[in-house]
C-alpha cells in the first residue's frame, strides 16, 4: 500500500523521470516535483480550468488526472509557448495587447485551451470562442477582452498563414 | 483537496481488471475518465482504498457497427471521440447532437462513455440518451456476462445494477426505425453547467404521417433517467401539432417526473422548463421524422 510508482513522462519536449505516490495529481506533478509552476491551481475539483494542459495534444484539467496516468504520454504546459525569453507566442502577445488579463491567474488555462483552439477554429465566430472558453473561469476582464484577444490572434494567425 | 491514500492498479488487459475485480469487489474503484472520480476523491468524499486505473485497456475504446446495424460503443471511448466520429452521426444522430452539451471540451476529452453511464448522476446527459436510444450494456465479469436494458440499468442516484465484480464494457444502440425524427435539448444557466432540465426525444411517425412511437427521457427530472410513458402514449395515432403537444408536455411534467429543486431552480420551475422543452422538442424531432419520410 502506498508504495511509489515510477513514471516517465514529456513535457514541453523534455523527458522527465519521477517516483512518486499515486494519489498526487498531475497538477501538483508538474508544479512541486518538475518546478513548472506557470500551471495553476485554482479549484482543484475541474471547474475553474486555470490548470488546464496538453495531454497528448488535447487539452485537458491536470487537478483531476493522476500523474501517475501521465507516464507516457505528452504533456504540453503553458511554458512551451514562449519561443524564447523577452518573446511572446503570438496569442499572449494578443491577451497582452487587448487586456485579456489582469491578475493573471486565470491566464494559463485560458492559452492551453485556445491554442488547439485556434489551431482547429482558424476563424471562429464569438459564439465559438465563447463556447471554446466556457470551461474556463475569469473574475478580472469580464471575458470580452479575451474575447477580443481571440479574435485578434485569429486574424494575425491568418494573415500570416494565408 | 489532495485524494486520501489507496492503492493504484493498471491492469493492460479486461481479463487481468476482471481479476482484479473477482478478487477485491466492493473495496476497489475503477479509474476511468476520472471526470466526476477525483473531484470527488479530492473533496474526500471517495476514499476508495484500491483504485483500478482501465485508461490502458485500448479493447474497450472502439466505435464500430455490428452486423446486424447496431452501434456498438467500447465503455472507454472518450466522449470528445463520441463528439466527431462520423459513424456516430449518421447512425445515432440524437447521441450525436448531444454530446457538445456535455460539460466543456477539456472534460470530454477524458470522460468517457462506459465512465458516465457506471456513474449515473441523473443530471448527466449520456444516462438520458441510453435509455432514449435503448442501449443495451454489456456488463462483464470473470467467467460471465450478462446484458442489461438500459432502461434498468439506472437504479437511483449514482447506483446502477453493477454488481461490484463487473464491468460495463460496451453498449449496443440499435438502428432507428424509418420516419424516426429526434431531438435533444436541455436547458442550463452557462454552457456546459450541469442541465436544470434535458429531453432526449424521438418520434416515429406511421405513413399518413401520423405519430407511430414517441420517446420523451428527461435528466435532472428524478433521481435516475425519468421516462414519460403516459405523455408518449397521448401522442400515438395523433399529428404532431399543438394540441396532441401540449397535452403530452403537460402529463410528462405534471405527472411523470419528480425534479428535486436547488439554489438555481426550484422544483415548480424544472417542470415548467420540462414542459417547454417537451414542446420544442416534439417539433424538433417530427419536422426531422417527417424530412426522413
Amino acid at each position: 500500500m502506498n508504495g511509489l510508482y515510477k513514471v516517465s513522462v514529456t513535457v514541453n519536449g523534455r523527458a522527465y523521470e519521477r517516483e512518486i505516490e499515486p494519489r498526487l495529481l498531475l497538477s501538483d506533478f508538474l508544479r512541486h516535483e518538475l518546478d513548472l509552476t506557470g500551471t495553476h491551481v485554482g479549484c482543484e475539483h475541474g471547474v475553474c480550468g486555470a490548470c488546464t494542459i496538453l495531454f497528448d495534444g488535447q487539452p485537458v484539467r491536470s487537478c483531476i488526472m493522476l500523474a501517475v496516468q501521465a507516464d507516457g504520454h505528452d504533456l504540453e504546459t503553458v511554458e512551451s509557448l514562449s519561443p524564447g525569453p523577452d518573446q511572446l507566442h503570438p496569442l499572449q502577445q494578443a491577451f497582452w495587447e487587448c487586456h485579456g488579463l489582469q491578475c493573471g491567474f486565470c491566464t494559463p488555462g485560458f492559452l492551453m485551451t485556445l491554442v488547439p483552439f485556434l489551431e482547429e477554429n482558424p476563424d471562429p465566430s464569438e459564439a465559438e470562442i465563447r463556447q471554446a472558453i466556457s470551461g474556463n473561469l475569469c473574475r478580472c476582464t469580464g471575458y470580452q477582452h479575451i474575447v477580443d484577444a481571440v479574435k485578434l490572434a485569429a486574424e494575425r494567425r491568418r494573415q500570416s498563414v494565408g | 483537496m489532495k485524494p486520501a491514500p489507496f492503492e493504484y492498479q493498471a491492469p493492460a488487459t479486461l481479463e487481468a481488471a476482471l481479476d482484479v475485480l473477482a478478487r477485491h469487489g466492493g473495496d476497489a474503484k475503477l479509474l476511468a475518465g476520472g471526470q466526476s472520480l477525483i473531484p470527488v476523491m479530492n473533496f474526500r468524499l471517495a476514499a476508495p482504498a484500491l483504485l483500478v486505473d482501465i485508461n490502458k485497456l485500448a479493447e474497450l475504446d472502439f466505435i464500430r457497427r455490428g452486423e446486424d446495424g447496431t452501434l456498438r460503443i467500447g465503455a472507454l471511448t472518450r466522449q470528445r471521440r463520441l463528439e466527431r466520429d462520423p459513424l456516430v452521426a449518421e447512425a445515432a444522430p440524437l447521441l450525436h447532437e448531444a454530446v457538445p452539451f456535455i460539460a466543456h471540451p477539456q472534460i470530454r476529452n477524458r470522460g468517457t462513455f462506459g465512465g458516465s453511464l457506471a456513474h449515473a448522476d441523473p443530471a448527466a446527459e449520456l444516462p438520458a440518451l441510453a435509455v432514449a436510444l435503448r442501449a443495451r450494456l454489456r456488463l462483464q465479469r470473470t467467467g460471465g456476462e450478462r446484458w442489461v436494458d438500459a432502461g434498468d440499468f439506472f437504479a437511483g442516484i449514482f447506483t446502477t445494477a453493477l454488481e461490484p465484480d463487473e464491468m460495463l464494457v460496451e453498449a449496443e444502440i440499435p438502428p432507428l426505425p424509418p420516419r424516426t425524427g429526434w431531438a435533444f435539448l436541455e436547458i442550463a444557466r452557462r454552457h456546459g453547467d450541469y442541465a436544470q432540465v434535458g429531453i432526449a426525444a424521438l418520434v416515429t411517425l406511421d405513413e399518413a404521417g401520423k405519430c407511430r412511437e414517441a420517446r420523451l427521457v428527461y435528466l435532472s427530472a428524478g433521481d435516475r433517467p425519468v421516462v414519460a410513458r403516459e405523455a408518449a402514449r397521448l401522442l400515438v395515432g395523433e399529428e404532431i401539432a399543438p394540441p396532441a403537444i401540449a397535452a403530452a408536455a403537460e402529463k410528462a411534467s405534471r405527472d411523470e417526473m419528480s425534479p428535486f429543486g436547488d439554489v438555481h431552480a426550484s422544483a415548480d420551475f424544472k417542470r415548467h422548463l420540462a414542459r417547454v422543452l417537451t414542446g420544442r422538442a416534439l417539433r424538433r424531432a417530427a419536422e426531422r421524422a417527417r424530412a426522413a419520410a
